[in-house]
């Protein structure tokens, strides 16, 4: 993946990565800075203590014996490994003992504390320090030494004694700044880690989640390019980008079959809505051409009139399967009573059965009620109750059209059964509910061939099943609906 | 279906004021002459907007509305009127023929909804029972159409004093004949307002109900009483 850098940050790993270590390195500083303050108040405050207990013990030296005792226990303590400063000095200035060779001019002028770290330089200093900070590496440097390897600072208290000379407690503060160097190199290591560290998230989180935003937009494109069946890469890790990709697959799938709808309805209306309008036309044509009575006129235009309307029949029917299998979603469907159903359109259809001679009878009762459309039940009902009687005035006994209400394992079918001849042939009886299907022996029967693949489209609308079953003999039209949940 | 022949041999129940508001000019033409040649007055507005102006001032007794129409569509129209005190029965006319369409249209105000294309007998034969002032029959319990005679709270029918046995539907079927006697009463209306159902039987089922209570209510008298009318529907008409 080459991308600039402008690019990079471009996309959102990138940027919350960014953000992240902004915000951790942040945090970072504040909290070694807080950390770096407290400790070194807190040694501090520890360095005047002692120099505190230090001047107590010299205090009370004097007061036993006076200067002499005082410059005898100075230079006596002067002399141990890891002594504090001690400096006795006369009124003006000249140092008279104590194991500090020079410090910084005006020092001892103040008394009192010293506000700021002064630098000083003490008797057999190179030694002593290198012995002190334990380490043998010349390449270590220590802080605030300004003049090379003998300087040091200390903070110390400075006491005029009753004789006008003055006397200076220090301590060192090599230990604190120490102390500083070791969490400031911890700040920096700290702060260095976590840029590695945001980098290697970035690398491996977010170019990871990079890397599968662009497998969907590449497939997207893809997909947009007309390769209409392509789908969108599922790793199979069951993340959130796997959710994505399954729903987007899923919409894919409802788009691919709503356009095959459209594509076959569109090839529907070219092979057979075609054929009647070049009928209708040579119809119109061939009156037009010659000399007829005015009652052929008449007969013609009535003609044409009942032709189109049957074609205005046909193109409602192929809208509405399209519609209803494309999941036209209805906002009126309700509890649809299908005994009542049943009822109706055998009570709809006796008379017909009973001129055709068939007998018509619906064994129905009890409750089955499902959620649907009563009105597209109603007409997927009445187009089987009507193929069942139109077709089994063929049969070798008393012709009749059963009709039935059962419940099934969760299901409630409604099934028509005739005892004509029947539909043998399997790949017949699946083909037959397929748009503008009409086998062989019906074509001599009025109809379009849709009234079987529009019950279908209304059982597909109810999220049911419409099966053809070899009866016996006959044929049985099944519809299978899925039972409410509170029956 | 059969042929349609405007006029002719259709009666219709003295003259009415239609509005058509159809933004198709041929078809709200064609409207036009035909209503006048079926014997009746129409107007003809070609927009929702004008349409409106003209149903709000004019006293029409029935309004043929299309739906989908520029600057103001017909469901809006309808709303408006009604929300104006205007109930002046109104049929749409509606290029979309979904389940949905018609509740939602009846549901704005609209008294019949008739998907286009439609065969103008058929839309004549709406347009006449809408109108207003032939439906004070509402009303009455007991319909009489010459010497037949039906009790809608008895539920009994009697011809010439003769006791008549129908069963529930062919009840309710003669009943909306005798509503609407004198007056064309095609299949698809039949379908609607006795079996509620709005969508086209493969087989012309209605016809065999028809002519089953032709029979009830015809034979052992000597005038037929429930006519054919050719190309249009049944009409139940006495004398």
């Amino acid at each position: 993946m080459a991308l600039s850098v402008p690019a990079i940050m471009k996309t959102t790993a990138a940027r919350l990565s960014a953000l992240y270590f902004l915000l951790f390195a942040l945090c970072a500083v504040l909290l070694v800075f807080y950390m770096t303050s407290l400790s070194a108040s807190m040694l501090t405050g520890q360095t005047q203590d002692t120099i505190n207990d230090e001047v107590a013990g010299l205090a009370s030296a004097y007061k036993r014996g006076g200067l002499p005792v005082l410059v005898r226990v100075v230079e006596n303590r002067s002399r141990q490994p890891g002594a504090n400063l001690y400096l006795i000095a006369d009124a003006n200035g000249q140092i008279l003992t104590g194991n500090v060779q020079s410090l910084e001019p005006g020092v001892i002028d103040t008394e009192g504390w010293t506000t700021e770290p002064f630098s000083y330089q003490r008797f057999g200093e190179g030694e002593l320090d290198r012995l002190r900070s334990g380490t043998a590496d010349p390449n270590e440097t220590q802080p605030g030494q300004t003049a090379g390897e003998k300087g040091h600072n200390a903070i110390a208290l400075v006491l005029r004694l009753p004789n006008q000379m003055i006397m200076l407690v220090g301590r060192d503060l090599g230990e604190p700044e120490r102390f500083r160097a070791v969490i400031r190199r911890a700040l920096m290591l700290a702060l260095g880690m976590m840029g590695l560290g945001g980098l290697l998230i970035w690398f491996f989180v977010g170019r990871a989640a990079l890397k599968r935003i662009d497998g969907v937009s590449q497939a997207s494109r893809r997909i947009m390019g007309g390769d209409l069946s392509g789908r969108l890469p599922v790793t199979g890790a069951g993340d959130e980008f796997d959710r994505l990709s399954e729903n987007l697959n899923a919409m894919l799938a409802r788009i691919a079959t709503l356009n095959e709808g459209l594509k076959q309805v569109s090839d529907n209306i070219a092979h057979d809505l075609k054929t009647p309008l070049t009928r209708l036309r040579n119809r119109a044509e061939a009156t037009l051409s010659g000399k007829h009575k005015t009652s052929d006129y008449r007969q013609a235009l009535e003609g044409t009139i009942a032709e189109s309307d049957q074609l205005i029949k046909t193109f409602n029917a192929i809208l509405m399967i399209s519609r209803l299998e494309a999941g036209y979603s209805s906002e009126n469907t309700n509890r649809v009573d299908l005994v009542a159903a049943v009822r109706d359109v055998v009570e709809l259809y006796e008379p017909v059965a009973e001129e055709a001679g068939v007998s018509l009878e619906a064994a129905v009762g009890g409750a089955f009620v499902v959620n649907g459309n009563r009105e597209l039940i109603g007409q997927a009902l009445s187009n089987i109750v009507d193929n069942a009687i139109k077709y089994s005035t063929d049969s070798t006994s008393q012709p009749t059209v059963h009709v039935m209400l059962q419940r099934t394992q969760g299901e409630i079918r409604l099934s028509v059964a005739d005892n004509g001849q029947g539909i043998p042939d399997d790949a017949d009886r699946a083909r037959v509910t397929e748009r503008f299907v009409r086998l062989e022996k019906s074509r001599s029967q009025p109809g379009s061939g849709l009234g079987l693949s529009l019950a279908k489209a209304v059982m597909t609308f109810h999220s049911g099943r419409l099966d053809l079953l070899p009866g016996n003999p006959g044929l049985s039209v099944v519809m299978s609906f899925r039972a409410r949940e509170d029956h | 279906m059969p042929a349609t022949q405007p006029s002719s041999e259709i009666a219709y129940n003295g003259a009415m004021k239609i509005l058509v508001i159809e933004d198709d000019r041929e078809a709200a033409d064609y409207l036009q002459k035909a209503f006048t040649e079926a014997g009746h007055t129409a107007h003809v507005a070609g927009d929702g907007e004008t349409g409106f102006a003209l149903a709000d001032a004019g006293d029409y007794d029935v309004m043929v509305i299309d739906r989908m129409m520029p600057r103001r569509d017909g469901l809006s129209v309808i709303a408006g009127l009604r929300s104006r005190g205007n109930a002046t029965p109104v049929l749409i006319l509606s290029a979309l023929g979904e389940v949905d369409d018609r509740v939602t249209g009846l549901r704005a105000g609209g008294d019949d909804y008739l998907t286009k294309p439609y065969a103008f007998s058929e839309l004549l034969a709406r347009v006449e029972v809408l109108n207003r002032r032939a439906s004070a029959k509402e009303a009455e319990t007991v319909y009489r159409v010459g010497d037949l005679e039906l009790d809608r709270l008895s539920h009994s029918v009697r011809r010439a004093a003769r006791e008549i046995t129908l069963q529930p539907r062919e009840f309710r079927l003669l009943e909306y004949l005798m509503r609407h006697a004198g007056q064309v009463v095609t299949r698809t209306m039949l379908l609607e307002n006795v079996w509620d159902y709005h969508f086209d039987p493969q087989t012309n089922v209605i016809d065999v109900h028809v002519s089953r209570l032709r029979g009830k209510i015809e034979k052992g008298f000597d005038k037929p009483i429930l006519h054919t009318i050719r190309g249009a529907g049944y009409m139940l008409k006495g004398g």
